[in-house]
């Protein structure tokens, strides 16, 4: 599935701007999410959840609740099996407590009751009993030995010793010689950052309708990002085969990474069967924050030389992250995109995950990278300042480039950070004028994208129109241009395209709508079954001018005969050979079955303008401009979409937005009220600039897109503070009561 | 015989090479004779790891062909959000 | 505590329904009515997803009861378009890729409606205030400005 070798090819459906083909429905109120279906015999499902950040639960006594009139069912962890495997036993526990409430909103139990309101006094008639143990949340805390344990057992051979268990796992990467490295430098910075966690912040609750039935099958219907993903994380802990359980996706009203795993379906299938009856949970704003997947919280240590003329010699990073009170992988993304910008001849990063007191975290748009990039592109940009050198200078001289040997092992090949760096050197936005407590910023960010499994099916309509089934949920756009790409290939109008998703019943496997994959991955299947119908087509219409097949070309929406010498004939258009398909063979259809490969990186810079208003600390930002290579924009609005909204979770992140423990362990900000995401009114417009380096792994030379955003943000804001009011801080969010304190200290 | 590069947490388990050379025409094969002769491995490797070949990322694709002058890195299994 | 019977107007359409007393009107609107286009997002009045128009005044239906929908005019997304004619806001958000998930899009697009009523010529800052209490998650707000904004002007006439 390489780049096409017609490398000049003049695109005619992709890289236009079509209407999408969910918007009448979304801008009409009409499109059912999560939350917006029903079912005849509908019970309201409502979960306990523990009060307590640590607690042995002694017992449940569900009996008042069951005995309340109206109430149907209620479960608790002694209604579940036990997976065989380890992480879906996690996930299971995280969904229902099993004998120990590992977080503060950790569930516990679950009623299903005929209303909510008989649900809600159900809850309160169930009594735990609690032994309360003390709690740790910060990530250092608990690495210390003497710390509080959370899970016992848990980490894996390859942790140093001399930490507490709550440290399950340890990675390391790098190459060259550190010492050499850094005895090279004129000037070398070592800093400390802390970073605190976030929430994807998604504006629809998780929300789902279970509908399980006495013969054993389960029909479940979710907001999600993998409607195949449910089913294998339900049907092992439900202990049903896959095909017995049917998942849906619903519109999907955001999702960022954090609708990959279940939270509520479990506890709504096992209600389901338990009472015989559909079972509807909807998570509150309160919940979604406590008991979903934050990212992880982190603290780190970057250690850089450079020289005089702004070459670094030597990079070192050491994260420490938690993920909540589960076992995680993060880190390990962290620890391998940190230095992914430079090429360097020595680099080394350690990371450590660590087990607290905290909801399990889910992944939230390039899992692990923003913290460490920010850490990485602030000591960078210290060093600049110290020697005096031109920031994007410095970047352009040490990027990484087709042929550097990356930071975490493979070799690149043709990227696009040079010419990100070159484009925003170019761009008016760099030589813009500043004034007083005002200063530019910039960083650069990196994210590997992912292929994966994917199923296309592709029909060709008996009117010639064009049927696509895909099965990934559509969190930015990807319909239109998963039909854009069909419609390229074919040859035809793209409102001749319907896409569809499907559910898990329709096609194989297809994995979660994450990792930047869907326009790439599923583009690619999509471009090779439109291809496979292109076969079939020429086919027919080969046996009707009594032809070779391989005589017959398909261009423009038709058959034709590749040449003089094939003979002639009249081209025979997709709708003629559609309308006699039941003459020629049957239905026409294409399909293609993946594990799909070759994603390509994407690289990005931010430059930012910001004003610090020195008796608030608060920051506006003036100007915002992002910079990336999306390889080719299959529909450019959607790409910039995704730049945009990527852009601004970001700066939510290092602006305000923070996850707030008290003493006591207990979520202090589970609202929007204090939880505070960017609003219209704190942003001026973010202006885009794509840069298309073809990925040499996709047909039209696609690259993931939806990531990379969020990285840059970061260290861009900080960068821009501390050139706007000369105080560099080492921690996220930059909220205007820690900018005003240093503000104060410093004078 | 290929040349893989091992990352930096796992090379206690090569006796602190970077670099090993395995007998290996696939990822398979590659896998299977990693946790062979260096035991060490076998835990990571059951855990899941994913395949650069040459600058390009698999994250499970057994079959895939490695020749002996490709660049194969070992990397953990990844995921994204 | 008994339900209530209440009579409302909702997008012009006479309308009864029955509800408990401490219900909200987004409750009522999406559980008894079937009218599923104002979200949940919060229920605090934190997201604006719930937005509706209350006697012409832009609320938080969470924030409302549904007793208080009693002899009132509710305006929700699914009155904007006429027929089959989209409203222009509606028509220039989908133009303009103003919507990624659409989740919050039901209320942003009765918010703005409200807005130009009040004022057929905002600033991009105006709009921007304004729509300070709808949450957007996916698009960072800037296409949504330019959209109401081209909305705005065709509105006009201009």
């Amino acid at each position: 599935m390489a780049l096409d070798s017609k490398m000049n090819r003049v695109f005619k459906v992709v890289g236009t701007r079509p209407p999408r083909p969910d918007g009448v429905e979304k801008v009409t109120g009409r499109a059912m999410y999560g939350a917006d279906a029903t079912a005849p015999g509908m019970l309201v499902g409502r979960i306990l959840r523990s009060p307590h950040a640590h607690a042995i639960i002694k017992s449940i006594d569900v009996s008042a609740a069951e005995a309340l009139k109206g109430v149907k069912a209620v479960v608790t962890a002694a209604d579940f099996g036990v997976p065989d495997d380890l992480s879906i036993r996690d996930v299971q526990d995280n969904c229902m407590a099993q004998g120990k409430a590992l977080y503060h909103g950790h569930a516990v139990a679950a009623v299903a009751a005929n209303t909510a309101a008989i649900a809600s006094q159900a809850l309160k008639l169930i009594k735990v009993r609690y032994e309360v143990l003390p709690h740790v949340t910060d990530v250092d805390e608990a690495m210390r030995p003497g710390a509080p344990i959370v899970q016992e057992g848990r980490a894996l051979e390859n942790v140093a010793a001399g930490f507490s268990e709550n440290v399950t796992s340890q990675c390391e990467f790098g190459h060259g010689d550190l010492e050499v490295g850094f005895a090279k430098a004129d000037k070398v910075i070592e800093r400390s950052f802390t970073t605190a966690a976030t929430h994807q912040g998604y504006i629809e609750p998780h929300a789902c309708l279970a509908s399980m039935s006495p013969d054993g099958k389960g029909d479940l219907w979710c907001c999600t990002q993998g409607q195949f993903q449910v089913r294998t994380l339900c049907a092992e802990i439900m202990g049903m085969d896959a095909s017995q359980l049917r998942v849906t996706a619903s519109e999907i009203g955001g999702g960022f990474g954090g609708k990959t795993t279940v939270f509520i379906e479990p506890v709504a299938l096992a209600l389901s069967r338990k009472s015989g009856r559909p079972v509807k949970i909807v998570m509150t704003r309160d919940e979604v924050f406590k008991a979903t997947g934050p990212t992880v919280s982190s603290s780190m240590d970057v250690k850089i030389g450079m020289t005089n003329d702004g070459r670094i010699t030597a990079a070192q990073a050491q994260l420490r992250y938690q993920g909540g009170a589960f076992p995680c992988g993060t880190v390990e993304m962290g620890a391998q995109s940190a230095f992914a910008c430079y090429n360097l001849d020595a680099v080394h990063t350690v990371g450590w995950n660590v087990l607290t007191n905290r909801p399990k975290e889910a992944a939230y748009r390039a899992p692990g990278a923003p913290m460490a990039i920010y850490a990485v592109e602030s000591v960078v940009d210290e060093l600049c300042q110290e020697l005096g050198l031109d920031p994007l200078d410095v970047r352009l001289k040490n990027a990484s480039t087709k042929g550097t040997k990356s930071s975490y092992g493979p070799t690149f090949d043709d990227i696009g950070l040079r010419a990100t760096l070159e484009a925003a050197k170019a761009h008016p936005h760099c030589s813009a004028p500043l004034g007083p407590n005002q200063g530019r910023g910039l960083s650069c960010g990196f994210w590997f994208n992912f292929g994966g499994n994917t199923c296309v099916s592709l029909n060709i309509n008996t009117d010639g129109t064009v049927g696509i089934t895909e099965g990934n949920p559509d969190i930015g756009g990807s319909r239109a241009a998963i039909s854009q790409m069909a419609a390229e290939e074919l040859g035809v109008p793209y409102d001749k395209v319907r896409t569809i998703i499907a559910d898990t019943n329709s096609l194989g496997y297809n994995d979660v709508t994450d990792g930047s994959r869907v326009t790439f991955s599923v583009g690619l299947a999509t471009i090779e079954a439109a291809r496979n119908a292109i076969k079939v087509m020429c086919g027919r219409v080969a046996k009707i001018w009594g032809i070779d097949e391989d005589a017959v070309i398909w261009e423009d929406g038709c058959a034709k005969p590749s040449g003089a010498n094939a003979g002639d004939f009249t081209p025979m258009s997709i709708e003629e050979i559609a309308a006699i398909s039941s003459n020629t063979g049957g239905p026409i259809a294409g399909h293609f079955e993946v594990n799909a490969d070759g994603a390509g990186v994407s690289f990005g810079v931010h430059l930012a303008d910001v004003e610090v208003d020195p008796e608030t600390g608060a920051t506006k930002i003036l100007r915002y401009t992002v910079f990336q290579d999306a390889g080719k924009a299959v529909h450019p609005d959607y790409v910039e979409g995704q730049m945009q909204g990527g852009a601004v979770q970001g700066i939510g992140w290092a602006l305000n937005e923070e996850y707030i423990y008290g003493k006591d362990g207990l979520l202090q900000n589970a609202g929007f009220l204090d939880y505070r995401v960017p609003v219209a009114s704190d942003l001026p417009n973010i202006e885009t600039v794509i840069l298309e380096i073809p990925n040499p792994g996709h047909p039209y030379g696609v690259r993931g897109v939806g990531e990379t955003p969020i990285v840059p943000p970061l260290a861009t804001l900080s960068n821009a503070v501390a050139r706007a009011i000369g105080i560099r801080l080492f921690e996220l969010p930059m909220s205007p009561p820690k900018l005003l304190k240093a503000i104060r200290q410093k004078g | 015989m290929v040349k893989v590069t091992i990352w930096g947490s796992l090379r206690s388990a090569t006796d602190g090479q970077v670099e090993v050379e395995v007998d290996a025409r696939n990822f398979k094969e590659l896998l299977d004779r990693l946790a062979t002769e260096y035991p060490g491995l076998k835990p990571q490797i059951e855990r899941g790891v994913s395949l650069a070949l040459d600058g390009k990322i698999y994250r499970e694709a057994w079959f895939t062909e490695i020749g002996p002058k490709s660049e194969v890195v070992l990397m953990p299994y990844m995921t994204g959000g | 505590m008994r339900n209530l019977h209440i009579s409302t107007s909702v997008n012009g359409d006479q309308t009864e329904f029955v509800c408990a007393p401490d219900e909200t009107l987004l409750d009522v609107l999406r559980n008894r009515l079937g009218l599923t286009g104002a979200k949940e997002g919060c229920g605090t009045g934190d997201c604006g997803a719930c937005s509706v128009t209350l006697n012409g005044r832009l609320v938080c239906s969470c924030l409302v009861l549904g007793v208080e929908a009693e002899g009132a005019e509710i305006g929700t997304v699914e009155g904007l378009a006429m027929g089959d004619h989209l409203h222009p806001l509606q028509r220039n958000f989908i133009d303009h890729a103003a919507l990624q998930c659409g989740i919050c899009t039901p209320g942003i697009l009765v918010a703005a409606k409200a807005l130009l009523e009040k004022n057929p010529n905002p600033t991009d800052e105006e709009i921007r205030y304004w729509l300070a209490g709808n949450l957007c998650r996916c698009t960072g707000y800037d296409k949504i400005i330019k959209a109401v904004q081209i909305a705005a002007a065709e509105m006009r006439g201009a």
